[in-house]
């Protein structure tokens, strides 16, 4: 029973150290998955995010017109002037307002993120205020299903579809046409220039051809950095913090590991005096008790990676810090975690089994059949 | 004349509790033959226990020499004593301490495992020593689905699996009914007449002792 409830212990703290894990992978899949390797993103020079960006049209038409830009079979440029601005909405179940990010976009912006698909409905259509909401909003918030309406920037605005965007950032977005929205807030000014290079190799000549225009004040980075440095902040806070929290968590179940093992030793003198009369030396006893332990933990350690793995059925969602509006993603169990998670198991087993293992391995023959 | 298998001189042993010291043996000197089927006989807290456990190497004299199969055993470190232990003593317990989670055949394989013998080589060993003691048809059973005889036989096909020099039984038939120490007894003896093995024997029963070709009894931590 004692050893079942240490393994019981161990697997609950692997839960959470697993879990933590899972979630700041998750973070990372979900950012860094809303990059694509052939786009690059221009902001202001020192904008941390789109959000605190602001490029005014002249701005814009010169990035527009750089060479490397890719052009579709049409012969249209794939450049768009992209607009993000943040909205309250209610949540559902706790009906707390929270921050969501809407990103007026142009018809190019579908044609460079392939993964944004509409899985309900239709596109907005150009010069009327119809949006498209994300399949993580359309889920957490109230009042923004397909067909409702929802009030912002002076407007009152048809949901007339749904998109999904294989489990990226941009699933937790209300996507509009970008003039519309600029007209509806009143901006004169985008927020961020998205492009598609016409070979990834061009990405160093425009980058510093347009960081050096003295017409602009720019910076240029690949969208899938863009968005991975925007995860890293998030993610580094939420593993500090879970490991923190497990390490403390780790202590009981070593101390609970010890206990254990203590008990084990203290039950099996007499094994111990017979081993040891039969020859084997003191190692052996230490390797083999501290074997005991390390299995011990390593069966709490697969138990909290199972219970873990059911975790990526859920989404969760919190504020990214870089664009203050609601993220949504899934906890992400990748074989890595699983080695990290089995390796820190195995250290419970080990700093808490070996003094046990270290004292059996000490016991004198004699006083060893004595206590039996 | 032929060295002893086992000499001992001026041999004491005391332990202490506190700094209070309760002697136990004081200043035994004997000598042992090869081939010798010893009884060790004596009340409770003469010290035959104690005595049967420094010539076994599981115990270390306070003072006298302790020489045991040509090994004086006081220039032995842990790690060689265990080694030594291996090779030369073969132990049976009163309470037969087998391994309750291993089957016959396992537990007398356990002592092989020290050896750089195969697995197919320890399991034939464990299962010749097994037949010798006549439980050929037992191997696959546990402690607790065997009798106490046939558990301490179990017991001494382990003490002689490695073919050891010396076989060291401490109440061998302590926890037994008549006919199973009978038996047992009846083992001792053919593994000394047959195998000739050397064999030294702690017991307070007269019976066995009786089967052992030489009796000493200690008193008080001293031969008497």
């Amino acid at each position: 029973m004692t050893t079942l409830l240490t393994a019981g212990g161990i697997a609950l703290v692997i839960f959470v150290f697993s879990a933590v894990l899972m979630l700041a992978n998750g973070l990372e899949k979900t950012l860094v998955g809303t990059g694509s390797e052939k786009n690059a993103i221009v902001v202001r020079q020192g904008a941390e995010s789109e959000f605190m960006s602001m490029l005014d049209r002249n701005a814009a038409n010169i990035i527009k017109s750089q060479p490397e830009i890719a052009v579709d079979p049409e012969g249209k440029r794939l450049a768009a002037s992209e607009v993000v601005v943040l909205i309250n909405l209610p949540k559902r179940g706790t009906n707390k307002p929270s921050h969501v990010q809407i990103r007026g976009v142009s018809p190019e912006s579908l044609t460079m993120r392939p993964q944004v698909k509409l899985a309900a409905g239709r596109l907005w259509r150009p010069g009327l205020s119809e949006v498209i909401v994300g399949r993580a909003v359309a889920e957490r918030f109230r009042g923004i299903g397909l067909g409702e309406t929802v009030r912002f920037g002076m407007r009152d605005w048809t949901v007339v579809g749904l998109f999904e965007a294989e489990g990226a950032g941009f699933e937790s977005e209300i996507w509009t046409d970008a003039e519309q929205l600029v007209q509806a807030f009143r901006r004169p000014v985008f927020s961020s220039i998205t492009l598609q290079l016409a070979s990834p190799g061009d990405y160093s000549t425009l980058k510093s051809r347009l960081e050096s225009d003295p017409r602009l004040t720019v910076e240029v980075e690949r969208e899938k950095e863009y968005y991975a440095k925007q995860s890293e902040m998030l993610a580094t806070f939420i593993r500090v913090l879970g490991i923190f929290v497990t390490v403390i968590f780790s202590l009981g179940a070593m101390i609970g590991a010890m206990i254990t093992m203590y008990a084990s030793v203290a039950n099996r003198t007499t094994e111990i005096g017979t081993m040891r009369a039969l020859g084997f030396p003191r190692r052996s006893i230490l390797i083999a008790f501290l074997f005991e332990s390390l299995f011990l933990a390593l069966i709490g350690g697969g138990l909290g990676i199972l219970l873990a793995s059911s975790l990526q059925f859920f989404t969760v969602s919190t504020t990214n810090f870089a664009t203050f509006s609601e993220l949504a993603f899934r906890f992400v169990l990748s074989p890595a975690i699983i080695i990290e998670s089995l390796t820190f198991s195995l250290a419970m087993g080990f700093f808490g089994g070996f003094l046990p293992a270290f004292q059996a391995s000490r016991q004198r023959i004699v006083e060893a059949f004595r206590a039996s | 004349m032929a060295d002893p298998l086992i000499e001992l001189v001026d041999v004491s042993k005391s332990y202490y509790r506190d700094s209070l010291e309760i002697p136990v043996l004081q200043n035994i000197s004997m000598t042992v033959p090869e081939g010798e089927f010893l009884a060790l006989m004596g009340p409770s807290g003469s010290g035959k226990t104690t005595l049967l456990n420094l010539i076994a190497g599981i115990d270390r004299p306070t003072r006298g020499i302790l020489r045991v199969a040509g090994t004086e055993l006081g220039r032995l470190s842990e790690s060689e004593l265990a080694r030594w232990r291996s090779r030369t003593i073969g132990f049976i317990f009163q309470f037969y301490n087998l391994l309750p989670v291993l089957t016959a055949l396992e537990n007398v394989e356990l002592p092989l495992l020290l050896t750089p013998l195969s697995k197919k080589d320890r399991r034939e060993h464990a299962a010749v020593a097994l037949e010798l003691v006549g439980l050929a048809d037992r191997v696959d059973h546990y402690p607790k689905q065997l009798s106490g005889g046939q558990e301490q036989r179990v017991a001494i096909a382990r003490a002689i699996v490695t073919d050891p020099t010396l076989l060291l039984a401490d109440e061998p038939t302590g926890d037994l009914d008549r006919t199973s120490a009978e038996e047992i007894m009846n083992l001792l003896g053919r593994l000394n007449a047959e195998f000739r093995k050397t064999i030294l024997i702690v017991t307070h029963d007269p019976r066995a002792a009786e089967r052992a070709r030489k009796v000493i009894h200690l008193d008080k931590g001293a031969f008497a």
